[in-house]
């Protein structure tokens, strides 16, 4: 869990991050929305000290940054950029085993951690251990990126716009990858983008920051149906608001009872996508089933289009 | 009509043979003319100081052997001009190069008298042409060749050895320079040594305090602008009056301190040209190793101080291993400046093959002065190629 309380950064007359104080629940996704200037990669380097703070502090577990030596507290923390910042006279290997080096672990445990990583982000040990980061695609830079990150196990992971430099295709991609890792060892990521898509697709809450300050902080689901103010009604789109809402629920919370002719539609589908296959079938209602291909019952347009309402 | 696509390329594609004007094929061409039909190939001189009798190339051999050296070398310009595959143009020039060196020796034995051991034979201006349009001819083909750095090293090596054998051998012995050569070989190895010596102590030493300091201006940049403007301001001073300059406080450090005195330290002799020498090398060293520094992404600092590498990890880790080829760039220009530069040396006293250049300049003996200059030249040239190869190595992997 990461507590940010009051944190503060001034430079010179400009304050860069005014009075910010959020909470992030272990094992959720925090992103951090705003224009750029927001202040938003000055509140993130602020959690792993890049950037000293003028007054506030940063509860890691409860304990004081402060009172971790900057070095320590950095190797507990993963950290990826946007461009990722992988060395250029490493190879794939030597890049993943960075911090794990730095903390002495043995060799058999490193070379072991490496292979597990490499498999995990979908790029074969065998081919891509030896190679250098100019011979890889962006998105496997990227991948690489958040492999050496994750390398030393940290329960927390910073990521300031790690996926701005990639095409919508492979960011997609990414997203997903990343939504699976996160589930799988439960880390908690604090992540910073200017992206309101992704902070929909990945924030299990959204921090929407303006000129240093936190505007709001709440569910995507509060973003939407009770905005803070014009700012944050206005980032999240008056327009995309009722299709962002449905893409929030599952098709499994609103199946009624029935059954309808048609392809079945999976359970675990959101609703935005779920309208969105309707109205390409030109029908009203299709029969839901789960991952096992068992029918639950039906979904219809006009159950969908409930969930789409502003609330009353 | 159907024209199969190999059928196509096959047309496209210049023959094996192809003529095909070549520019710098033609001055090669003009060069090995003009020493050919226009300058003597040797000079024979009844003694070291007398004036010479210019021979040309047909008086300097054996009729028929001096008739095929030329047959020979006019099918080489014909190649230098019409041919553009490189490795045509580089078989040319070497096998026109593994005529000429041995024919020069021969050309020695053919024209001394066999009366007289004072007779000096001397390559004269047809040689050198010929030298220096086949070298230049090799070197062309080389680059065109594009070899990688273990390639280029390989070739050094073989050019080395096939020079050495050929002084072994003897076929050189009665050419001039090696007569020179022959005639004060202990003092010619130990002003080579001593030469080495003022270039690779002086730059050992640059590296030692420029590599640091370049580190410390990378870090305080008013350090940098405050450095960098000192050493250029030195860089300006001409060697012979930076020479002058050391000679006033290193005397009087040798006078006044005993110590100074037993370590060798004089106003005159070694200290003042490897000092000399190691203040014109900190300059390319210091403002290579900010420059190098400087050019590593913010963006992979930045990963790196994220990851929570030390300041001191960052440096050893990241940055000086990104610079390293620059700082060898650095490390290269020196090292050639330096076994030029150390040649003044000769001049206070310090020693070096600069001594024979000095000397042959005083007696007019060209001979002296060449078994000075030439085995710098060689120097130098072995150095940039080995360097320039270490630095595209150490580049290479992250290209």
């Amino acid at each position: 869990m990461i507590e940010i309380d009051r944190l503060t950064k001034r430079l010179g007359d400009t304050l860069i991050v005014d009075d910010v104080s959020m909470v992030v629940e272990a094992g959720t996704i925090a992103v951090v929305v705003g224009t750029s200037g927001a202040g938003k990669s000055t509140l993130l380097r602020m959690i792993n000290r890049l950037i000293a703070p003028t007054s506030g502090r940063v509860l890691i577990d409860g304990q004081d940054t402060m009172s971790i030596p900057e070095d320590v507290l950095r190797h507990r923390l993963g950290y990826v950029i946007q461009g990722n910042g992988l060395f250029p006279h490493r190879t794939v290997a030597g890049n993943i085993a960075t911090v794990p080096r730095l903390l002495g672990w043995d060799a058999k445990r490193i070379a072991r951690r490496v292979d597990d990583l490499m498999t995990l982000f979908q790029l074969d040990p065998a081919e891509f251990a030896k190679k250098y980061p100019h011979e890889l695609s962006g998105g496997q830079q990227q991948r690489v990126g958040v492999a050496r990150a994750l390398a030393a196990e940290p329960a927390l992971l910073l990521m300031d716009e790690p996926f701005g430099a990639l095409d919508p295709v492979i960011r997609n991609k990414a997203q997903e990858d990343l939504l699976s890792i996160q589930r799988r060892f439960g880390t908690t990521i604090v992540l910073v983008t200017h992206d309101m898509e992704e902070a929909f697709r990945l924030g299990d809450r959204i921090a929407v920051m303006d000129d240093a300050r936190l505007l709001q902080y709440g569910t995507p689901a509060e973003l939407l149906t009770r905005p803070a103010g014009e700012f944050v009604e206005r980032l999240v789109g008056t327009t995309e608001r009722p299709f962002r809402l449905l893409s929030l629920t599952k098709v499994k919370d609103v199946v009624e009872p029935g059954t309808s002719a048609g392809q079945p539609l999976d359970a675990a589908t959101n609703l935005r996508d779920a309208l969105s296959h309707l109205m390409w079938c030109g029908r009203d209602t299709l029969p839901v089933s789960d991952e096992g291909g068992a029918l639950l019952g039906r979904i219809t347009v006009e159950g969908i289009l409930a969930h789409a309402r502003q609330p009353a | 009509m159907h024209v199969s696509p190999k059928a196509r390329v096959a047309r496209e594609r210049p023959g094996f043979l192809a003529l095909a004007f070549d520019r710098l094929g033609a001055l090669v061409a003009l060069m090995m003319a003009l020493a050919l039909f226009a300058s003597p190939f040797v000079t024979y001189r009844p003694n070291r100081i007398a004036g010479g009798e210019p021979r040309g190339l047909l008086e300097a051999l054996p009729a028929l052997a001096g008739i095929g050296i030329l047959g020979l070398m006019i099918g080489i310009a014909f190649v230098a001009v019409w041919l553009r595959k490189p490795l045509i143009r580089l078989t040319a020039a070497s096998l026109g190069l593994a005529l000429l060196l041995p024919a020069i020796g021969w050309a020695a034995r053919f024209v001394s008298p066999a009366t007289n051991t004072f007779a000096r034979v001397s390559p004269a201006l047809g040689f050198w042409l010929l030298a220096l349009a086949l070298g230049l001819l090799l070197a062309d083909s080389l680059t065109r060749l594009r070899f990688g750095p273990w390639e280029r090293l390989v070739s050094l090596a073989i050019a080395t050895t096939l020079l050495a054998i050929l002084l072994m051998s003897g076929a050189w012995d009665d050419v001039s320079l090696v007569k020179e050569y022959t005639a004060r070989a202990e003092s010619f190895w130990r002003e080579a040594e001593q030469h080495l010596f003022l270039a690779l102590g002086s730059l050992t030493a640059a590296v030692l305090v420029g590599l640091p300091l370049g580190i410390l201006c990378h870090r305080i940049p008013v350090l940098k602008s405050a450095t960098l403007q000192i050493l250029n301001i030195v860089q300006t001073i001409p060697s012979i009056a930076l020479f002058g300059i050391l000679m006033v406080p290193l005397g009087y450090l040798a006078a006044t301190v005993p110590l100074a005195f037993a370590i060798g330290i004089r106003g005159i002799g070694a200290a003042p040209a490897l000092v000399a020498l190691f203040l014109y090398s900190l300059l390319p060293v210091v403002a290579n190793t900010v420059v190098g520094l400087d050019q590593v992404p913010a963006l992979v600092v930045d990963a790196a101080r994220g990851m929570g590498l030390s300041r001191r990890q960052q440096l050893t880790q990241v940055k000086l291993p990104l610079s390293f080829p620059i700082i060898l760039t650095g490390i290269r220009i020196v090292l050639v400046q330096n076994l030029g530069l150390a040649t003044v040396a000769a001049l206070i006293g310090g020693g070096g093959l600069g001594t024979f250049i000095f000397q042959g300049i005083g007696q007019t003996a060209m001979d002296l002065v060449l078994l000075g200059a030439i085995p710098i030249v060689v120097m130098a040239f072995a150095a940039a190629v080995i360097l320039d190869a270490v630095i595209d190595l150490t580049s290479g992997a992250r290209a």
